[in-house]
């Protein structure tokens, strides 16, 4: 019965070695270990066996299968990578061929703008403050010191729907509007939004076009606060390396009125085709809010002050992104307006 | 305001600043300087010749050989300029000159002629044509008879200038003169400016006895000044006060009219010259105009009157609409001997009204309608008539013809020191407000703590502290204003609920493919109201600049379905835009266009293209409802709203689906209508509006979390047979109500049309799912909640289990 037991152990193994593929193997396990196979027969059969033989041959058979079970597992580990290895090679694609693509669209570039300037402020504690765009003149005009026959009023040509009532020139209505509705208390807004004037179209004028602008009041606010608020605009705006400086403007609405330049982001003031070679870049119109202004919409100007700004962000779009024509904002030209997908933070 | 540097060196001396950094600081300190101009161009050897002789050019009619004394010697000119003479002193560019542009001169051979330098006119050295005194418009410029050959020519025509281009704002009329800008460049240097010497001797003739003067309108014209001279001889001005004017940007007509113009610039009051003998009457009486007056004005325009308009009249008939333009039948010509030189001061609000409606803008008008200085009418005056008197050796009458009630005082304007510190945020010692305030020449009173200032009276614009605030500020620099932020209370920032949202819309659409557009409010009134969500009167203008930009539009889509055109037609193979915008309906009780922002989308051509593993797609329905449908799911929405077939104006019939909200109608979504595609040059479109608002500020439940399932959910998948006219929606809106609480989801998941199925019949397939949240469902739960289902799909869907 040894000499029967050796020699099953001697064909499994050289059945082991000989199997080529993970299932092959299996059914040598089968075949040799398995329930109906024939070390499992041999282990039964003890029965028959003189109970003193029975333990050693019980302990014979156990060695056998272990050391079938031994080379059987080993034999298992390295075709189980083969297969493996087969089967990778296999599934093997050419990962240079394009993805599925996932189609995504993008904000328009002066509403990239617009957001950025809204969410720097908005950082700063302002609130965004929105109008209708058909406007009374009195909020229009009147209310901005800008009383009918007022020779500014030239410096704007308007679309009128009737003789009280226009399209919006500005986004300063909207200030006007809100200082009403605050009465007298503190105010710190910005007003994007659409804008009309009587221009004809071309590279450098649209009759439609956008607005950003900011007003605070309160108490004490001076023109200092201005600049140092200009100043973070600036540097956040186009770069932690802006200087900004100030000149004397007109703005019926403001006074001290004055305009905005940054140095050059593109030469860094040394001058080039971007500042004209001046170094200086104009950027936006602030001043202090000139007390009738105040006064129209109940304000003690005595007692409160404040500034506002406001700008294009047209033209800001136009310096940052280097684009010559304004009228490809309003053409929607997908070859244009895809241009503005990737993030910029 | 154009700026002679060399004119200005008259009244204020500049100490050898260059004119570039005194344009720089002019700029920085309150009058943007918009450009300076170099009058020389570069140009070189160019020098006074005399032509000694000049003789027909053999070989052509239009050339003239002409020998030209140039200082070191006669020389050779060929001239093709009609009006060159032997005897003239003319302007040569000599071999080797460089003239504007680039032109180099060189020797050449003219038709077998040598010619050795160009005889020039004004226009060949960057004189605008419309400059050039009208005698030397078409030819070559005559040069004084002293001229000395050889001299600089440049020299002579004053053309070694640099002007200064001043880009003046409304408030800053006072710059509007070379006084004025002396005052300015005076106060920003700190130096004393010097104003002209008037003296004359008049004659011992009255000027009153000769001239009358009525003035009817004493609110439009407060003050009326008339100077008459007798006995002047009209002639070409000298030369130093032709090259001013051209400098000025003001063309040389004869001696009397390039006065009256020169003192416009130099004192910023406009004058205006009156043939004395055509006036007729020896009266001038200034009135507003009567219904239908007519009056031709010097530009020989015929131009009606109306009541509102102010005129100088010679007691019958208008002679000058005032402040505006002067009447062409008392125009000082070649034979007059009398002027009526008149300085006056109109009302700004008339003059300005009055040049509007006659679209006639003057360099007299645009001074007259800002407010010119009321301590300079008569100033102005005596200067023309000294002028006039040396260079067109006239004599002055004893006296000036006048009315006066004009108010000339200063305005007085008190503010302390501290609240011009406390406006600016510095601390600005009052010794260096006080020295400002010398500089700029306002009369000022330091006392009690307060500076009492008298504003000048050229100074329309001071009225209040904050202009003085305005003005110590610019003088002193706005580079010494420090940085500072707002201090008190600190406040929230932050989009308002609506603007976020907005926001999240704009962001979801761009991440489900489209690109966001911007497009006109204004359209064509055909197209306003086109693709509309509700039907309101539309908002359009008085006085639209073209047919086409005259309406407010009511929807988003006829411009959308434009850039759709525009992008085809540059062989885009996918179009797919939105944009949000106000559209503008009816009328508020203010009186305004009821605003409602709404969003539109627009979708044609490609969708999918990920050919290598042929999966391909081009934009269809469900492309954008399945946009819309993502879109309403965002905001919360989804539970509350519904698709209905309908049909909307400018869609396909079959294919549009209007979109209602807790059903309440929002919009809609569909293809674009093929008659519609193929008037637009477009293949299959799709459209997209909704009121965004209404979308946005719908009141929704706070979010609340729901226990995710611990208990299996059991799916039961149905297949029915219908009428190939029933809504798969309908059919799935019946399962959902008939199928209780344990009814979680039901999906629909196949449609069969194809021939298996009966005539007029379809196959719709869904899959319905069973829950409870509480415990494991059973299937006799099941089987009575699905049974419950079936019958409700037989009875009231006409459908039938498919075997």
């Amino acid at each position: 019965m040894e000499a029967q037991l050796q020699q099953l152990k001697q064909e499994a193994i050289d059945q082991v070695q000989n199997a080529s593929t993970v299932k092959e193997l299996q059914d040598v396990r089968v075949a040799y270990l398995g329930k109906k196979g024939p070390i499992t027969d041999l282990l039964k059969g003890m029965g028959k066996l003189p109970a003193e033989e029975r333990p050693k041959m019980g302990a014979l058979v156990n060695v056998v299968r272990e050391e079938v079970t031994a080379v059987l597992d080993e034999r298992l580990v390295l075709l189980e990578e083969v297969a493996i290895q087969q089967q990778l090679a296999n599934e093997s694609i050419d990962v240079t061929l394009p993805g599925r693509p996932v189609k995504t669209g993008n904000h328009h570039p002066l509403t990239r703008v617009i957001e950025e300037i809204e969410d720097l402020f908005i950082n700063m504690g302002y609130q965004i403050a929105e109008g209708p765009e058909v406007e009374k003149d009195y909020y229009n005009f009147e209310a901005l010191n800008l009383p009918k026959g007022h020779p500014a009023r030239d410096m704007q040509d308007s679309f009128y729907i009737s003789e009280d009532i226009l399209l919006r020139t500005h986004t300063s209505p909207v200030q006007a509007r809100t200082m009403e509705a605050k009465g007298g208390e503190p105010i710190k807004i910005i007003c994007p939004g659409k804008v009309y004037r009587r221009d004809s179209d071309d590279a450098t004028h649209s009759h439609q076009f956008t607005q950003i602008e900011g007003l605070v009041i309160g108490e004490n606010i001076r023109m200092s606060d201005l600049k140092g608020t200009l100043s973070i605009f600036a540097k956040k705006m186009f770069g932690d390396d802006r200087e900004i400086r100030l000149r004397p403007s007109f703005f019926p609405f403001t006074e001290p009125s004055v305009e905005m330049d940054i140095s050059c982001f593109k030469c860094g003031g040394s001058g080039c085709n971007v500042c004209k070679k001046t170094g200086w870049i104009e950027i936006l119109g602030a001043g202090m809010v000139h007390p009738n202004v105040l006064e129209m919409a109940g304000y003690d100007s005595k007692k409160l002050s404040g500034f506002a700004f406001g700008m294009g962000p047209e033209r800001i779009a136009m310096l940052k992104y280097g684009v010559e024509d304004i009228r490809h904002f309003y053409t929607n030209d997908v070859r244009f307006v895809s241009q503005f997908h990737r993030t910029e933070v | 305001m154009l700026v002679s540097t060399k004119w200005l060196a008259d009244y204020i001396d500049t100490k050898g600043i260059a004119p570039a950094d005194l344009a720089e600081m002019i700029t920085r300190s309150g009058i943007e300087v918009d450009a300076v101009i170099d009058r020389s161009h570069g140009m070189t050897n160019v020098v006074v010749g005399h032509v000694l002789e000049r003789v027909k050019h053999p070989e052509a009619d239009k050339l003239a050989i002409c020998q030209v004394d140039v200082g070191e010697e006669v020389t050779q000119i060929i001239c093709g300029a009609p009006n060159v003479a032997a005897g003239q002193k003319v302007i040569v560019a000599r071999p080797g000159a460089v003239l504007p542009g680039g032109i180099k001169i060189k020797k050449a051979k003219l038709r077998g002629e040598e010619s050795n330098g160009m005889i020039c006119s004004l226009q060949e050295l960057a004189i605008e044509g419309k400059l050039v005194p009208k005698a030397y418009a078409e030819g070559i410029y005559v040069l004084p008879e002293d001229s000395q050959p050889g001299a600089d020519a440049l020299e002579l025509l004053g053309l070694n200038d640099i002007v200064l281009e001043l880009g003046l704002t409304p408030n800053r009329s006072d710059a509007m003169s070379m006084l004025g800008v002396a005052y300015e460049v005076g106060a920003i240097i700190s130096e004393e400016m010097k104003y002209p010497e008037v003296n004359y001797v008049s004659s011992s003739e009255v000027a009153e006895n000769v001239l009358k003067l009525r003035v009817e309108d004493m609110d439009a014209n407060p003050m009326y000044v008339a100077k008459v001279v007798k006995n002047v001889v009209i002639g070409e001005s000298p030369l130093w006060l032709q090259q001013r004017l051209m400098a000025a940007g003001v063309r040389p007509h004869n001696n009397v009219v390039d006065v009256t113009n020169y003192v416009l610039m130099e004192y910023g009051q406009p004058l205006h010259a009156f043939d004395y003998d055509r006036l007729q009457t020896g009266e001038i009486v200034v009135r507003t105009a009567h219904a239908g007056e007519k009056i031709t004005t010097l530009d020989d325009q015929e131009r009606e009157l109306q009541p509102h308009h102010l005129v100088i009249t010679n007691g019958q008939e208008a002679v000058a609409i005032a402040g505006v333009m002067g009447g062409a039948n008392s125009e000082v010509h070649e034979g007059t001997t009398t002027v009526v030189i008149e300085s006056a001061y109109f009302n700004s609000a008339s003059v300005r009204q009055t040049s509007k409606d006659h679209n006639l803008r003057s360099d007299a008008s645009s001074r007259f309608e800002k407010g010119v200085d009321p301590n300079r009418v008569e100033a102005a005056a005596e200067r023309a008539a000294q002028l006039i008197a040396e260079l067109a050796g006239g004599e002055v009458l004893h006296g000036s013809v006048k009315v006066d009630e004009l108010d000339k005082s200063q305005k007085e304007v008190v503010v302390s020191p501290d609240f011009i510190n406390n406006r600016l945020g510095m601390k600005i010692p009052l010794e260096e407000m006080t020295s400002i305030l010398t500089r700029l020449k306002f009369d000022y009173e330091a006392a009690n703590g307060l500076l009492y200032i008298n504003a000048p009276t050229r100074r329309q614009d001071i009225q209040i502290e904050e202009d003085i605030v305005e003005e110590i500020a610019r003088i002193y620099g706005y580079d010494e204003i420090p940085m500072t932020l707002p201090v008190g209370e600190t406040t929230q920032g932050g989009l308002t609920p609506y603007q976020a949202q907005r926001r999240i819309v704009r962001n979801y659409l761009e991440s489900a493919g489209l690109h966001q557009a911007i497009t006109y409010s204004l359209t064509s009134k055909e197209l306003a109201q086109s693709f509309a969500l509700e039907s309101a009167p539309v908002t359009e203008l008085l006085m639209p600049m073209s047919e086409e930009r005259s309406t407010l539009r009511q929807s988003l889509i006829p411009h959308l379905l434009e850039a759709a055109t525009y992008n085809v037609a540059r062989k885009a193979d996918s179009v797919t835009l939105f944009e949000t915008g106000s559209v503008f309906l009816g009328e508020t009780a203010e009186g305004l266009p009821h605003e409602e922002e709404h969003v539109a989308a627009v979708m044609t051509g490609k969708w999918l293209d990920h050919s290598w593993q042929g999966e391909r797609k081009t934009v269809d329905f469900f492309v954008l409802k399945g946009i819309v449908e993502g879109l309403v799911a965002k905001l919360g929405l989804d539970q509350f709203v519904t698709f209905e077939q309908a049909q909307v104006d400018g869609l396909h019939p079959g294919r549009t689906a209007v979109i209602k909200l807790a059903g309440k109608f929002v919009g809609f979504v569909g293809q674009l209508h093929p008659t519609e595609q193929k008037k637009r040059d477009l293949k299959e479109t799709y459209v997209m509006e909704l009121n965004l608002a209404k979308l946005v500020t719908f009141s929704l439940e706070p979010l609340v979390y729901t226990p995710v399932p611990r208990f299996p959910s059991i799916t039961r998948d149905i297949a029915l047979v219908v009428e190939r006219g029933q809504a798969a929606g309908a059919l799935q809106q019946i399962i959902r109500s008939a199928g209780g609480k344990l009814l979680k989801d039901v999906r629909i998941f196949d449609l069969y049309e194809g021939d298996k199925m009966e005539p007029g019949q379809k196959s719709v397939a869904f899959s319905l799912t069973y829950e409870d949240p509480e415990r494991t469902l059973t299937d006799e739960e099941v089987v009575k909640a699905h049974s419950k289902v079936l019958k409700a799909l037989e009875e009231q869907g006409n459908a039938q289990l498919r075997g």
